[in-house]
């Protein structure tokens, strides 16, 4: 059974790819960029479509295509210690640029780079500029060091935009750039994102209606990528907003692959991304011991809508400035570290789990740390498992699912029902 | 008598303990896990149970006679070994006939595995292994390389076939089968016929049972009775020495580091499971390199007075860091030396993850057993965190399976209560 939202997001994605498949003959420009800090609505204002990458790349992981790629960018020369996602879409590209929906992907006009808080970005444009020799706009996003946006970061992305963003878009686009359409988009984002936020903290409900991390991740798919600022995403939250108050009213869980979960033994917060050439696989050994996940990290890499941030029409480039400072991958590790505890206490959470990427370092550095120190500060044990983005060597089932068996046995030892 | 099981499927080995009530052990088993982790378990609990018969004659006799029940397990153990042998001989003789082997060849060489299992449990004697298979290989193979009608590969074809299914099948009853005879081989086994009656008699109510270990889906038990090998071995580690706090685990393929509470309850823990490098089977291959047996690495490394250092924990590549390092004409013993310490330092970065090494701590698995292993991590501790009590039981491989045993019982007492 297919629910509704489901069902219009993969129309949506159809519409989309089928969109950029046509973009050549119809004389539209495209423009690639990444899902933190990314300016859709900015992009979306020129006429412009976007594609991104990384989520091309995750598609190829799920659809178990991402194995044959790495093989194929690492005989052009790339380690196997570079970031999998950036070999995989280069095996994608050297293997004809078929996308998701097994539509040819059309060149870049443009590679629009917002720079957050990931330095193998700048290589990954780095290596699409050789292979594609298109121009490449650069938007610097100033780490987060101290925790907090400072004035002046949010000066220097507004000036970036101004200077160096924008006309670059009107050179590729052959518009003018117009700020009214720019904050009528930004109005409908954040009418998605109110709606986005009231379902990601549904899971605060006992029994949670929704996995916040595996299905959080699908939910997160229309505002992270090509569809913020549309029509198209403040339907679909609208929609699946919806079906989880139909959920809650009937007291029901989150639906799984399997069908709707029957109990809900442990609540779980998630630190990092999933594994996606085994995502089914993954879950299950979650939703198989009733472990469901009620808040997660990941699901914040496109920005920190639950912490209270709404893009604002009235201040056009300063909201997408603080929008770009504010990703998750954005913040220093002490941010983080407050995050999840908040997650773990707002979420009344019995445990946390973190899943270390082998070839992702800007969320892998630091996180023993911060799992040592969030057991320290909120008194729930952590667990550690190590896997990777798309590389499906990296992902050892047997293993894996023996450390959460393992991890949810020794939460059930704690509360003495063991 | 009420009894609790803890069975632990690993990948090398399968363990089993017996507890009574009291939580005391009254029976171990161990058995290779082969491919068939059902018939290992099978195997596994028979052995148990049988040592558990023998602790109940030990109980029966109001004057302990160590020395007479010794005898009387020995000639068991030989009873036990000829009915295999006699399986054995019956398997190989069924496919020596598809295949136009003489059967007077085989009857030959299994007339002479019987005369040589004798030596094998002569009193006095030690033995290489327990396991059947290994014990009747080296014989088998011995005699099959002296016979000059038919070629060896073809004997050993024979063999082969014929011990993987003699293996897959159980010994249902064993006790009760060979204790008569085994009673009458031994001397002075009058003094014990009363108590051997009684543990013959006695009922052994199997309470509860729980598995662990890789294979532990493949157990007939319902999913509540299965524990993962982390608890297990926390809550074994904590029944053997109470005061430990951190425990170290390494096994065939995987190395654990366990945090535990002064009740033995995990509190966190580690385990490596990107790469298996520097695990047990590390050492299995770098003696295979050598051309050494398992058991003599440690001793050999111990001998090192410069050890060499090694970088690689990569098993792969720590064979070609060997060979390299033998053609540069370094010592054997500074090679392993310095081979043992990679693997220690692997785990002291375990442990070091889980949250550094608390008072008391309990080193288990088969590497536990390695002397040079145990000295390069007694060095590393000291280094890193100072003194600290360091636990090692001769019975460590049965960590697991006794945690699992220990939680068999409590489950089964608080479902009374």
């Amino acid at each position: 059974m297919k629910e509704n939202s489901m069902l219009l997001q993969k129309q949506l994605l159809a519409d989309h790819f089928d969109a950029l498949a046509r973009a050549r003959d119809e004389g539209k420009k495209v423009v690639y960029t990444f899902v933190p800090g990314n300016l859709n609505e900015l992009v979306r204002s020129f006429d412009l479509l976007p594609v991104l990458p990384e989520i091309n790349a995750l598609q190829s992981g799920m659809r178990k295509l991402s194995g044959g790629y790495i093989t194929e960018a690492e005989k052009s020369g790339h380690s196997e210690d570079v970031c999998t996602y950036v070999k995989c879409d280069i095996g994608m590209l050297r293997k004809g640029n078929i996308g998701p929906t097994g539509k040819p992907l059309p060149k870049p006009d443009l590679l629009l780079l917002s720079y957050t808080g990931c330095f193998t970005f700048m290589k990954w444009f780095e290596l699409l500029r050789e292979e594609y020799d298109c121009p490449v706009a650069m938007l610097h996003v100033p780490y987060q060091s101290e925790g907090r946006i400072e004035p002046h970061q949010r000066e220097y992305i507004v000036q970036q935009l101004r200077s160096e963003i924008i006309p670059k878009l009107e050179q590729v686009s052959g518009r003018e750039f117009d700020i009214e359409k720019l904050r009528s988009m930004l109005r409908l984002s954040s009418k998605a994102e109110d709606d986005l936020v009231w379902v990601l903290e549904s899971a605060k409900n006992t029994p949670s209606p929704i996995d916040a991390f595996f299905a959080g991740v699908y939910y997160l798919g229309p505002i992270f990528s090509a569809f913020r600022g549309t029509e198209d995403a403040v339907q679909y939250y609208r929609t699946l907003r919806g079906e989880i108050e139909e959920r809650i009213a009937n007291k029901e869980g989150p639906i799984t692959p399997d069908g709707p979960m029957k109990g809900e033994r442990y609540r779980l917060v998630v630190e990092g991304p999933p594994n996606w050439t085994s995502f089914r696989d993954f879950w299950k050994m979650f939703y198989e011991e009733d472990a469901v996940v009620v808040a997660s990290t990941y699901t914040k890499v496109g920005g920190l809508y639950d912490q209270g941030f709404r893009h604002d029409p009235d201040h056009p480039l300063e909201t997408l400035a603080d929008y770009a400072l504010g990703c998750y991958t954005n913040l220093s590790l002490p941010a983080r570290v407050d995050l999840l505890a908040r997650y773990i206490r707002d979420y009344r959470a019995d445990g946390f789990l973190v899943n270390s990427v082998k070839s992702c370092n800007s969320f892998s550095v630091g996180q023993l740390l911060m799992l040592r120190q969030l057991e320290e500060r909120t008194g729930v044990p952590g667990a550690f498992i190590e896997s990777d983005l798309v590389d499906p060597r990296y992902f050892s089932a047997a293993n894996i699912k023996n450390r959460i068996e393992s991890y949810l046995q020794m939460l059930d030892q704690k509360r003495g029902a063991a | 008598m009420k009894v609790f099981v803890g069975i632990d499927l690993g990948s090398t080995t399968t363990k089993a303990v017996i507890l009574d009530e009291e939580e005391r052990v009254i029976g171990r088993g161990i058995t290779n896990s082969r491919s068939n982790y059902d018939v290992a378990c099978a195997v596994v609990r028979e052995e148990a149970f049988v040592r558990a018969r023998f602790t109940m004659i030990e109980r029966g006799l109001r004057t302990p006679r160590p020395h007479v029940i010794q005898d009387l397990e020995r000639n068991f153990r030989l009873h036990q070994h000829l009915e295999q042998l006699d399986r054995l001989r019956e398997a190989m003789l069924m496919l020596a006939a598809r295949r136009g082997t003489p059967a007077s060849i085989i009857n030959g060489i299994c007339d002479e595995m019987a005369i040589r299992a004798r030596k094998h449990f002569a009193p006095g004697a030690t033995r290489k292994s327990d396991f059947f298979r290994d014990l009747a290989a080296a014989d088998y193979m011995s005699l099959a390389e002296a016979i000059r009608e038919v070629s060896f590969e073809s004997l050993c074809a024979i063999y082969d076939a014929a011990i993987l299914a003699v293996e897959n099948l159980t010994l249902d009853r064993a006790f009760e089968r060979h204790i008569g005879s085994a009673l009458q081989e031994t001397e002075d086994g009058e003094s014990l016929k009363e108590a051997v009656g009684a543990a013959c008699n006695a009922e052994l109510v199997e309470s509860g049972s729980v598995g662990t270990g890789y294979g532990r889906q493949r157990l007939p038990f319902p999913k509540e009775q299965i524990r993962s090998e982390i608890l297990c071995h926390g809550l074994g580690a904590h029944a053997m020495f109470p005061g430990t706090r951190t425990v170290l685990d390494i096994g065939g393929q995987d190395t654990k580091a366990i945090q535990l509470d002064p009740n033995g309850i995990v509190t966190s823990f580690q385990m490596n499971d990107r790469c298996a490098a520097g695990c047990g089977r590390y050492l299995g291959y770098i003696a295979d390199e050598m051309n050494l047996g398992l058991h003599e690495l440690g001793p050999l490394a111990n001998e090192s007075r410069h050890r060499v250092k090694i970088n690689s924990t990569c098993t792969v590549f720590a064979g070609a860091e060997l060979r390299d390092r033998l053609a540069l004409g370094q010592k054997r013993e500074d090679i392993l030396a310095g081979l043992h310490r990679a693997i220690i330092l692997r785990a002291m970065s375990l442990l070091a993850r889980s949250g550094g090494i608390s008072d008391e701590f309990t080193f288990t698995g088969g590497v536990a057993r390695n002397s040079a292993a145990v000295g390069a991590l007694r060095d590393l501790i000291a280094e890193n965190y100072g003194a600290r009590t360091i636990n090692i039981s001769h019975e460590s491989i049965y960590t697991g399976a006794l945690g699992a045993a220990l939680f068999a019982t409590r489950s089964a007492v608080r479902g009374n209560a």
